[in-house]
Formats: structure tokens, C-alpha cells, sequence
């Protein structure tokens, strides 16, 4: 389904966020990618949804190759994904159901159906009683239980979250960790960052390593 | 129907920011109103200027005046060539017997015309061109001149011709005008809008990451850039429209004096739709310029 083949990386400046990566991601498959900050996981991340463009390589998706692209067709590209961003980016100044809403609304669903899809979305992550609410108003796991109501209310094939977990404690992360296992289950395929090794163990998932931007096995 | 849909949320979008804002808006909408009104009057101005003066040069003449010695036989001839010349429509001869009883009638002069032994006056005519070209009309004029005993031919639109070339400047200025303040409207909608992508940074982002079109994003602050302009435009032809009404009581009082009617014509609705449109024109231009310019710094390299 995602097909990453020796691409690398390098920021303005020369840094190389990442070297020479090859990896593949099956469709329905769960896998996570480690190492520690600064790895390149955010880039590998960010690569396959095309929110960045590799310095060298491939990224396939769907037998696509999405780095050659154009400007115009990457938006139709991103509505596949849903993203969970490292810091959130949830908008302060709408409510929750708004925040959820928003890439039924960019995909100019017709508002009746974006009622019926946010509140089904709110319903899997526990936040439907608080639709009204400011995301200030949430606490930090609450938060990140909306970030994934977001990635998910439109139903995509892939789910891709960053650091999902970054600043939650053990009992949340568990917690979070327990919705994509059960996305995943339903047919999504997930790819998540983390630096947390401890949150891996225990579930049966594919694991890549990164180390200074290179395939550590 | 979803993207009715989404132009309309964009309409009401924009509609709910420019109301939030109040004072904003209002400064906005009398910068680019007296922006507008500035080559809009001016406009109306010249344009006012030009039907009067071609309300003057409609029928333009020429006074074709022989020498004070010429004598019917010579009047005889001028008026055969008159007859046969191509550019002439009609003309009239003004003996000079009749040119002078109509001078003591209308000048009031009788008494010290009477005293005069000669009649000073030279039989005339007066020719009507069958086009209104002043340059055929001015090639006639310097061929009649040319005539035996002809002493004068005068161009009776003449100073009407020096104003329509006075206008033509005067148009020029204005458009030179205009073109600077709409580049001063698009400017003031670049800023606002800019401002407005400031406050809604994160919203533009998230959006686009997660598969907004640059169209989607646009949107709003197209509608908004335009609104702004068109409520400018309003602002504008109020300013232009009382402007027009206040010189109008003014110069009610000058009809006896030229026994004209020297009323401005106000903006008509031709000039209204495309004040109001240019107007919404430049804001759509200047917020699709700001709009573009901070879409393409968050494209992905």
C-alpha cells in the first residue's frame, strides 16, 4: 500500500534528515516507526503524505508515485490520510465538533452528512458529549482523542499519527494506543511514530527503526 | 450542490468578518471610498464638460466674411462655388444692408451707426459642413480663405474644439489618476488581507495539510476582498452622487446668467454598475494576490 524506496532528505542549510530509507507498509497492516528525536520519523511521516518532497527517492502509495505530483493534485492526495500531528494543530478558536468537521467540510460533504459522520467520529473516541467545547477546555488527552476524531471522521485508508502519545502518561497512552489497534482491526492501515519503546510491547506490530536518519533492523 | 454550499459558507464567512469588525471595516470601506471617488468625480466631471461642449459643436459653422468693397456680383460668385463644393450642406448669405439692420437692432447702437456715412459691414455668409469633422470643416476654412475677395473665414466651433482637446488631457489625467488609485485599492485589500491570513495562520495550515485545495483556501478572502471593494464602491458613488446634487443647488443659480441649463448629470446606472464592479474587481485581485503569495510559502518543497 505505501512503498518508500531509497529516498533521502536534506533540509536547506545540509542537514539530512534522512538517508537512503527503504519501507514498505502492507495494506490493513499496523507499523511503527521508532528511534530516537531528531531520527527522521516526522520526515518519513511527512514524505509519505506529501507534505514534504524527498531530495532523492520514491514514495509510492497505491501504486502512485505521489513525489512526482503536482501542487494541484496533492489536496486530493491528502484527503487518504488521516494525519495526527505531533503538535496537534487543532484550531482554538472553533469548537470540537468544528475541529472534527473540518476535512468533511474541506471535501464539501453536504452538512447533514458532516452532523451524522463528526458525531459518530466523537462517538469512537468518547468526546460526543462535549461537541460544544473549546479544545482549551479539553485536557491533554482529550486533546489528542479529538486530533484522532479529526483523522478519522473521513473515514480514510491510512491512518498516519506522529508521536501520538509525545506528552500523555502511561494510562492515556495505553488508552490511545487501544484506538488505532482497533482502527486497525476495522481495515485502516496505521503508521505510527514514537519514540516510547515501552508502548510497542505487548502489541503484535511490525517495528522500524531509525537511527540518525538511516534503516536500523 | 456541495459547492454552492461552500460558496455560500464562504459568502457568510466573510460576511460575519466584516461585520466582527466594525471600525475596521468602516475605515477600509472610506479609504477605498474616497480612493474611488476621486477619479469617479472627476470623471463625471469631464464627462459633463464633453456633452456640454458638443451640445455647442453639434451644428458647427463657419462665417465666411467677403471684403468690405465686394459687391453683389462678386457675392454672386462665392455662393456658386459654395453651391458646388462638396464638404458644404447649406448656407445662408447675410447681406451686408441686413447684417446692419440687424446690428441696430440688436446692439442698441442705432444712433452712432446712423451716423455713419458707409456701411462698415461686409456681405457675409454663413456655412453649415455637411459632417461635423473638424478636419474637413478646417480644410474647408483655409480653402474658402483662399477665394478672391474673401477676407475672413472663421471657424465658429473653434474655442469648442480647444476645450475638447483641453478634455482629452483632462481624460488622460483622470484615467493616469485612476490607474494609481486602484493600484492604492489593491494595496489596502493586500494588507487587510494579509492581516486577516496572520490571524488565521493555523487554520490556512491545517486545512492545507490535511487536503484543502488552494481554491478552498482562496475563497473566503476572495469573497471578503471583494465585499470590502464593493461596499467601497458604494461609499464611492454616495461620495460622488452628494457631491453632484451640492454643486447642482450651486449652479441652479447661474441659469439666468447663461440662460442654459447648466445641470450636472449625476453618475448614470451604466457608471454605477461599473464603478460598483471595478471596484470589487481590484479587492477580489488584491486578496487573490495576498492569498497566493502566503499559499505558495507553505507549499511543500
Amino acid at each position: 500500500m505505501i512503498t518508500v524506496s531509497h529516498i533521502s532528505k536534506r533540509y536547506p542549510g545540509g542537514f539530512e534528515a534522512l538517508k537512503d530509507v527503504s519501507a514498505c507498509v502492507e495494506p490493513g497492516e499496523m507499523l511503527f516507526v521508532t528511534g530516537h528525536s531528531g531520527a527522521g520519523k516526522s520526515t518519513l511521516l511527512n514524505l509519505v503524505a506529501g507534505i514534504e518532497r524527498p531530495t532523492r527517492g520514491s514514495v509510492v502509495i497505491n501504486g502512485q508515485n505521489i513525489t512526482r505530483m503536482g501542487v494541484a493534485s496533492l489536496p486530493f492526495l491528502r484527503r487518504n490520510f488521516g494525519f495526527i500531528f505531533q503538535d496537534h494543530k487543532l484550531l482554538f478558536d472553533r469548537s470540537v465538533f468544528d475541529n472534527a468537521a473540518l476535512p468533511l467540510v474541506i471535501s464539501g460533504f453536504p452538512r447533514r452528512e458532516i452532523a451524522r459522520r463528526v458525531r459518530a467520529a466523537l462517538d469512537k473516541v468518547g468526546l460526543l458529549g462535549r461537541e460544544k467545547a473549546r479544545p482549551v477546555a479539553l485536557s491533554g488527552g482529550e486533546q489528542q482523542r479529538l486530533c484522532i476524531a479529526r483523522a478519522v471522521v473521513n473515514r480514510p485508508a491510512i491512518l498516519l499519527a506522529d508521536e501520538p502519545t509525545g506528552n500523555l502518561d502511561a494510562a492515556y497512552a495505553g488508552e490511545i494506543m487501544t484506538m488505532f489497534k482497533a482502527f486497525n482491526q476495522v481495515g485502516v492501515t496505521v503508521m505510527i511514530a514514537t519514540h516510547d519503546l515501552g508502548l510497542i510491547h505487548g502489541l503484535r506490530a511490525r517495528t522500524i527503526h531509525l537511527d540518525h536518519g538511516k534503516l536500523a533492523s | 450542490m456541495s459547492w454552492l454550499y461552500a460558496h455560500l459558507d464562504a459568502l457568510r464567512d466573510s460576511v460575519r468578518r466584516l461585520v466582527r469588525q466594525p471600525f475596521a471595516t468602516l475605515l477600509n470601506v472610506v479609504v477605498i471610498g474616497i480612493a474611488l471617488a476621486l477619479p469617479g468625480g472627476f470623471y463625471v466631471g469631464l464627462d459633463n464638460l464633453e456633452r456640454f461642449s458638443r451640445q455647442l459643436t453639434s451644428e458647427p459653422q463657419l462665417s465666411l466674411f467677403l471684403t468690405v468693397g465686394a459687391s453683389t456680383g462678386d457675392a454672386d460668385r462665392i455662393m456658386e462655388r459654395l453651391q458646388h463644393h462638396p464638404a458644404v450642406g447649406r448656407f445662408s448669405f447675410v447681406h451686408r444692408d441686413d447684417a446692419l439692420g440687424d446690428l441696430k437692432r440688436a446692439s442698441g447702437m442705432s444712433d452712432i451707426l446712423a451716423e455713419l456715412d458707409d456701411n462698415p459691414l461686409p456681405h457675409a455668409f454663413v456655412v453649415t459642413g455637411k459632417s461635423a469633422t473638424p478636419e474637413i470643416l478646417e480644410a474647408l476654412r483655409s480653402e474658402a480663405a483662399g477665394w478672391p475677395k474673401v477676407e475672413h473665414v472663421q471657424l465658429d466651433s473653434d474655442w469648442a474644439r480647444k476645450l475638447d482637446a483641453a478634455l482629452r488631457i483632462g481624460k488622460m489625467l483622470v484615467s493616469l489618476l485612476g490607474i494609481l488609485l486602484a493600484i492604492a485599492l489593491v494595496a489596502v485589500t493586500f494588507n487587510t488581507i494579509r492581516l486577516q491570513i496572520l490571524t488565521r495562520r493555523d487554520e490556512i495550515e491545517v486545512s492545507k495539510l490535511i487536503g484543502a485545495t488552494n481554491g478552498f483556501i482562496r475563497r473566503p478572502f476572495l469573497y471578503f476582498g471583494s465585499l470590502q471593494g464593493l461596499l467601497g464602491g458604494s461609499a464611492a458613488w454616495l461620495i460622488v452622487a452628494a457631491t453632484v446634487k451640492v454643486l447642482n443647488v450651486e449652479l441652479s443659480d447661474l441659469v439666468d446668467l447663461f440662460g442654459l441649463s447648466p445641470r450636472l448629470g449625476t453618475i448614470s446606472l451604466q457608471q454605477t454598475v461599473s464603478l460598483l464592479a471595478i471596484a470589487a474587481l481590484l479587492g477580489w485581485v488584491g486578496a487573490w494576490m495576498s492569498v497566493s503569495r502566503h499559499l505558495w510559502q507553505i507549499d511543500p518543497r
